[in-house]
């Protein structure tokens, strides 16, 4: 008898104190520890004060109140993959794991558990193709467009032409940094440049062979995909070799405050890309402290509000908020499940009056998803380091990709995936 | 010369360079490991904890100020001054000290006579508290660390060897990084002065007594936990060196703790207990993996030199299986 009360006591408290499944649920996979736990805080702290911004000022989304579980991968993709068998039961809504090697995983496993995933500006470039990746999107640009932006300003600096040109793409030896090769390899046929690879195993503390060859060979441009030490490690480098600042881009995750400030004034003038705008010039800003810093709401001390990772992350959420929006608007209905996200995602139109009303105009490219697209229109800025000021500026206006040489990519990488996973076209 | 001859000796040059910053590293670990037997997991960690607090007292950050601001609701983050790099140094090195202290007396103290797998345990979980303390401590973000050592390619030396190529040849003189060769000094003093400490001071002869034999050690009076606290100290001191350099090349931040990966090939190669072996060990991997990046690498897609210096380290422990400088064991039934 004592034995079936302590069950159902048990059970009832199991009850009483189980999360109400009625929040819109979204996990934030994020990595606050290990060698990438510098760039993963500001992110997450991003992502998880938006989330908190929208319930203090908001009350929620559409009424609902927004519950966002923090799971720790360290980067590590096992990691990645177990946060997410751990959250999906719980109502998760949308996963972005900030990890290329994560998003692999997850892309098969969230496809069969109807989940979308949104792997904004890195993952499977070839997601943006959504005939293919019903689950999976990857606005607003993803890295074969980088690949083609950075291409782009090179072009620009030499007066329209790379004709004899050498670039050299400095990457993180994985999944992530080897994800623009077969784009700058059909570039550098279509623009007649050399290529020169050089990848950086991990962390990346050390990488005197690779600038010693960089200084051999005097490249005209270096590309960087680079993550965590490995940008600052380089940037010092490339200032230690004395190679050109300006000639020197990075992807727009070797574009933080994180990547240059080590290596003080010398990084003056380094440049990378952007997929939205830097600083904290914009009036969400505002609210975010009004709401949630001053508040002691913040997920940190709020000492990174306005920085690129803190941005990023904040970006990353605001398009998790708007395409739950979306979903709610074309469903009629508060309380949206993981299918109903992913029709709000794809149906996620990204406007100047869109960003206004958040208080971020002028703040990230728009673009409209479709059935077909999922990743947006391609768009980047070039951003620059001013090392006196301690500010990123943008130099150029968003650029679009060439996609004349990246939609055929995209097109044969998915059809490669839809063959090997028996995956029949939709959207038709 | 050939210019691809010239380009050989600039590789080996700067491989070297980067062997002296292995050694460095691999240093703290033999000092521990040839006074008390224990595999220091936390060396690595030590270097990070080591350049943190460096940075810390330096910019006058408030140790503890996440911890105290989600306590009390402050907002605060810097002390008003700056310390000089000396001064910080200095105090760092006090630190370091009372690090020693803290771990002799929580830790080492009650695991004497315990198995060596025990203590290298313990060092594990050292390893872990030291990252989270070190966070705790200090916060997470990337820190610039300016102690004056000027950086960057020697213009001097590239000016000097710019004219050695034959005509003609297409040779931009060598490069060499100034840390680097402060990193070289810095060891060569560093080296200098802990062999005259071992074999010339009273502290330094007993702590070869206790390398030596730990009974016996203790048989004359030698009181085993002062060593123990004198080589963590020393072993803390030689931490800040390599945390000093390495922060100075990427900036201070938690990978700061796995240049303890660079040193574990080092250490195979020129044995746990020997000064010189962690150098001239250091010589031949920094090198070794440089040689074969830059020669071999951009045959086989490159980034060779993490697995490399494994390889190197297992080709010399299959001819020497004690290290090059390491003691032979034997041992009679």
């Amino acid at each position: 008898m004592i034995y079936k009360k302590t069950i159902l006591s048990a059970i009832a408290v199991i009850f009483l104190v189980s999360p109400v499944f009625a929040d819109l649920v979204f996990p934030s996979l994020s990595y606050r520890t290990g060698p990438y736990g510098p760039n993963g805080i500001p992110f997450a702290d991003g992502y998880a004060d938006y989330f908190t911004l929208m319930n203090e000022r908001d009350g929620g989304i559409g009424g609902e109140k927004v519950r966002m579980i923090e799971c720790e991968t360290g980067y590590n993709t096992e990691k990645g993959v177990e946060c997410y068998e751990s959250t999906k039961g719980e109502g998760a809504l949308l996963y972005q794991p900030l990890s290329t090697g994560i998003t692999y995983q997850l892309i098969p496993k969230a496809s069969a558990d109807n989940i979308p995933v949104l792997s904004s500006g890195y993952g499977r470039t070839s997601a943006k193709n959504g005939k293919i990746f019903k689950w999976i999107f990857n606005f607003p640009g993803t890295y074969w467009d980088a690949a083609s932006i950075a291409t782009k300003h090179a072009i620009e600096m030499s007066g329209g032409s790379l004709d004899g040109k050498k670039v050299a793409l400095v990457y993180h030896n994985s999944g992530y940094g080897k994800e623009p090769i077969r784009t700058l390899e059909e570039l550098s046929k279509k623009h007649k440049f050399e290529l020169m690879l050089l990848p950086v195993d991990h962390p990346g503390q050390e990488q005197k062979s690779q600038w010693l060859q960089i200084r051999r060979e005097r490249p005209d441009y270096i590309f960087m995909w680079g993550w965590g030490v490995m940008n600052s490690v380089a940037i010092q480098e490339a200032a230690n070799i004395r190679f050109p600042m300006e000639n020197f881009i990075g992807v727009w995750w070797s574009g933080s405050e994180n990547d240059v400030i080590p290596a003080g004034d010398a990084a003056h003038g380094y440049k990378s890309l952007a997929m939205h705008a830097p600083g904290d010039n914009f009036p969400v800003y505002d609210d975010m402290r009004k709401y949630v810093i001053d508040k002691g709401l913040g997920a940190g001390d709020g000492s990174n509000v306005g920085t690129v990772l803190y941005s990023r992350g904040m970006y990353a959420a605001i398009l998790a908020v708007e395409g739950a929006k979306s979903a709610q608007a074309i469903h009629g209905v508060s309380k949206i499940t993981p299918s109903m996200m992913r029709d709000g995602l794809e149906a996620l139109d990204i406007t100047e009056e869109k960003l206004a009303s958040i208080g971020l105009a002028g703040f990230a490219p728009t673009f409209k998803a479709t059935c077909e697209n999922h990743g947006g229109t391609g768009s980047a800025a070039v951003q620059q380091w001013d090392a006196k000021k301690g500010t990123w500026s943008f130099i150029t206006d968003y650029m679009t990709s060439d996609q004349s040489v990246i939609q055929p990519l995209i097109d044969a990488d998915s059809a490669q995936f839809a063959a090997e996973n028996n995956i029949k076209e939709r959207c038709n | 010369m050939s210019a691809d001859f010239l380009y050989t000796i600039e590789v080996i040059l700067n491989g070297l360079m980067a062997g002296v910053l292995y050694a460095l590293v691999a240093l703290g670990f033999v000092l521990i490991f040839k006074a008390s037997g224990i595999f220091n997991y936390a060396q690595g960690v030590m270097a990070l904890f080591a350049a943190l607090t460096l940075v810390g007292l330096q910019e006058g950050r408030v140790p503890f100020a996440h911890l105290i601001n989600a306590t009390f609701g402050t907002h605060v983050h810097n002390f008003d001054w700056t310390l000089p790099a000396v001064a910080a140094i200095a105090l760092t090195v006090v630190v370091m000290v009372l690090f020693a202290i803290c771990v002799e007396k929580l830790i080492l103290k009650h695991l004497v006579n315990q198995e060596p797998i025990i203590l290298f345990m313990a060092t594990i979980g050292l390893a872990y508290f030291m990252e989270g303390f070190g966070d705790l401590m200090w916060g997470s973000d990337v820190k610039k660390l300016n102690v004056g050592i000027p950086q960057g390619g020697s213009l001097w030396f590239e000016d000097l060897t710019i004219g050695w190529a034959a005509e003609g040849e297409k040779f931009y003189g060598m490069y060499i990084d100034i840390l680097d060769v402060w990193a070289a000094v810095i060891a060569l003093v560093l080296v200098l002065v802990l062999t005259i400490f071992s074999q010339y001071t009273k502290s330094g002869r007993a702590l070869r007594a206790v390398a030596d034999d730990h009974q016996a050690a203790l048989s004359v009076g030698i009181s085993l936990r002062m060593i123990w606290v004198l080589v963590w100290s020393i072993s803390g001191f030689v931490a800040l060196v390599a945390g000093m350099m390495w922060g100075a090349k990427s900036g201070v931040q938690f990978s700061l703790s796995l240049i303890a990966l660079k040193a574990l090939p080092v250490l195979m190669l020129g044995g746990f207990t020997s000064i010189p072996g962690a150098i001239v060990g250091g010589l031949i991997i920094g090198a070794g993996e440089k040689l074969f990046e830059f020669f071999i690498g951009p045959l086989i897609g490159g980034a060779t030199e993490n697995w490399f210096a494994y390889v190197l380290a297992l080709l010399f422990l299959v001819f020497r299986p004690q290290g090059l400088f390491g003691e032979k064991i034997i041992e009679r039934v």
